[in-house]
């Protein structure tokens, strides 16, 4: 008894700081629940004054009206999937090879090598669409999915992590696999990669993330319904309506941002660590 | 055989093998640099030479208009530089904002404990969320209905319902509030892992010397954190200035073009506007050099008032 009242003594100073926290975090998932309940609401107490916290008749009409709409929910996710997937692979084939080169290989012009990459970043991309848009659309690829993934081949980004990790793999390890003559690609796969693991896992999550959300990319490169993704998918939600018809708009909502907020409740932890790990030291 | 064909045969085997290896590294990293040049450096190129000509999407190159662009946007057509000044509006509202409340969540949150824990879980989620996402979420709090939450709060106290996106003077701030919320975890998170790196003897000096709290988070804490500040201070500044769909989504620019951001403004010329694609490429690069500015400066001022451990 004792000692549970020393425990909360000591505890006390940090009560009102908790309590002001937890304001906090309700204020911070309010959005989100916000966005899920209304989803589930008719459309009549979506927008009943004063709104409900929770819906009366909990139903999935929205879902069922925005899926019988006529706008094809599939085609829409499966073009995500296919650019989030080729963006990643796509970026790990050019990404890992220079990185490789770049940390442990030693050859005339490296320097100037390294500078063309570094100056890239200086370059902002929300500039440069308008040029790529027309490279595209004189390629004849603007009506397919490779103009939301070629452009995003180089992750000057990625190469910058994944040297500094490689850098750290202790180059005795190469001479002895060399002398046990092991081929360089052997070397990557066996040696480099295993030890960057972490690297590589955050730079992909990275894509991952910039990829899926992708808003802007995929509006200018898209001129047909066929090849957009489903960042796009909620604005044909609202188009087709008459107004915002909230419930919907939400139920659409849900379709994206679910995916990644139940894959971050079960691994919330590890993406925390991921996009804490400081490669750039 | 002498020593002597020897001697030069291991040494052209040497060369060959020298080559070789040079050949290799550079392939290595020969398709990093194209994919660079294809769409980073030639596009910013390219965007110098429609900036000249005045055109559209399908025939860029109408007619030679040298640097008439550039004075359209900058001197004779408000339309650009009240972008401009919208969005650096933002900017300056939104960069000090969230860069002064991620440092103090994250030294709130900085203890070893179950609820800092659960409190920086839920801070982060929302930067995971696609921003398009966010926007139409906050739209709907924000809805000039009544029954949009906002709205309801207010009501609660009193007020009269207030049409927060469709006014000039509340939309840019309810932009500005989405995006603080969605960016503040992942800045705080920054900020946690790089007070994890100061030694704790520093704090037990502090202690020492019984220096209360805020004298040790002013003397301390933000000395020791300002690399990290100063850096999140360039990307933060940058990133904002590119600020486009959230801005799309919640206002469209309006009202009129009081919340119209140059991306947007850009975005436009490009493709909505007919023969304006000059322009847009003009614009482009008045943005990117303000950009570079921008980095050049904070490098140039903040350098000596940064503090390297």
């Amino acid at each position: 008894m004792y000692q549970l009242k020393r425990r909360f003594v000591n505890y006390l100073p940090n009560l009102f700081s908790d309590i002001l926290k937890l304001i906090c975090v309700v204020v911070f998932v309010f959005p989100f629940y916000w966005m899920i309940i209304t989803s589930f609401k008719t459309y009549g107490e979506a927008i009943q004054v004063p709104p409900t916290l929770w819906p009366k008749n909990f139903t999935f009409i929205a879902y069922s009206n925005i899926y019988n709409m006529g706008i094809n929910f599939w085609q829409y996710a499966q073009n995500s999937v296919i650019v989030t997937a080729g963006v990643i692979i796509l970026q790990c084939l050019v990404m890992i090879p220079a990185a490789y080169s770049f940390a442990k290989r030693q050859f005339v012009g490296k320097g100037i090598a390294w500078a063309i990459v570094i100056s890239a970043l200086m370059i902002p991309g929300t500039c440069t669409y308008v040029p790529i848009y027309m490279v595209m659309a004189k390629a004849g690829l603007i009506p397919s999915l490779w103009p939301q993934i070629i452009p995003h081949g180089c992750n000057v980004f990625g190469i910058f992590m994944l040297r500094q990790a490689f850098k750290q793999v202790p180059d005795e390890l190469l001479e002895s696999a060399r002398l046990d003559s092991a081929t360089e690609l052997q070397i990557v796969c066996r040696i480099m990669l295993p030890m960057a693991k972490a690297a590589l896992i955050t730079i992909c999550l990275f894509s991952f993330i910039g990829t899926w959300n992708s808003y802007f990319w995929p509006l200018v490169m898209t001129n047909n319904d066929k090849y957009r993704p489903l960042t796009m998918y909620i604005e044909r939600v609202q188009d087709a309506d008459v107004g915002n018809k909230w419930n919907q708009v939400m139920a659409a909502n849900v379709l994206l941002v679910g995916p990644v907020l139940v894959i971050y409740l079960f691994a919330s932890q590890k993406i925390i660590q991921a996009f804490t790990y400081n490669g750039v030291k | 055989m002498s020593d002597l064909t020897l001697q030069r045969q291991a040494k052209r085997k040497l060369n060959g093998k020298f080559i070789r290896n040079q050949v290799f590294s550079w392939a290595l990293v020969l398709p990093a640099i194209l994919f660079l040049c294809l769409f980073t450096f030639y596009p910013m190129g390219n965007l110098v030479h429609l900036s000249l000509y005045r055109g559209n999407i399908t025939n860029p190159y109408k007619t030679f208009r040298g640097i008439e662009n550039y004075l359209d946007i900058l001197v004779r057509r408000p339309q650009f530089m009240t972008t401009l000044k919208n969005t650096a509006l933002y900017v300056c509202m939104y960069v000090p904002i969230c860069l002064s409340l991620s440092v103090i969540f994250a030294v709130w949150l900085q203890k070893a404990r179950k609820i800092n824990n659960f409190a920086q879980t839920c801070f982060f989620a929302p930067h995971l969320v696609a921003t398009i996402s966010s926007a139409f979420m906050w739209s709907w709090i924000f809805s000039p209905e009544s029954s949009g939450i906002a709205n309801g709060i207010i009501k609660v106290f009193g007020f009269n319902t207030h049409n927060w996106l469709g006014s000039s003077s509340t939309a840019m701030v309810c932009v500005m509030i989405m995006n603080t919320w969605a960016s503040i975890g992942h800045h705080a998170l920054i900020f946690l892992s790089a007070l994890k790196s100061i030694p704790g003897e520093v704090y037990e000096a502090a202690e020492l010397d019984s220096s209360s709290a805020v004298k040790t988070f002013f003397k301390i804490t933000l000395p020791l954190l300002s690399p990290q500040i100063f850096l999140m201070l360039i990307t933060m500044t940058t990133n904002s200035f590119k600020i486009f769909e959230s801005v799309r989504q919640m206002t469209g620019g309006g009202p009129g073009i009081s919340t119209k951001t140059v991306c947007m403004f850009i975005y436009d010329n490009a493709f909505e506007t007919n023969n304006t694609l000059g322009l847009a490429g003009a614009s482009s690069i008045v943005l990117t050099i303000i950009l570079m500015l921008i980095t050049l400066l904070d490098f140039k001022g903040l350098e000596k008032k940064v503090h390297y451990q």
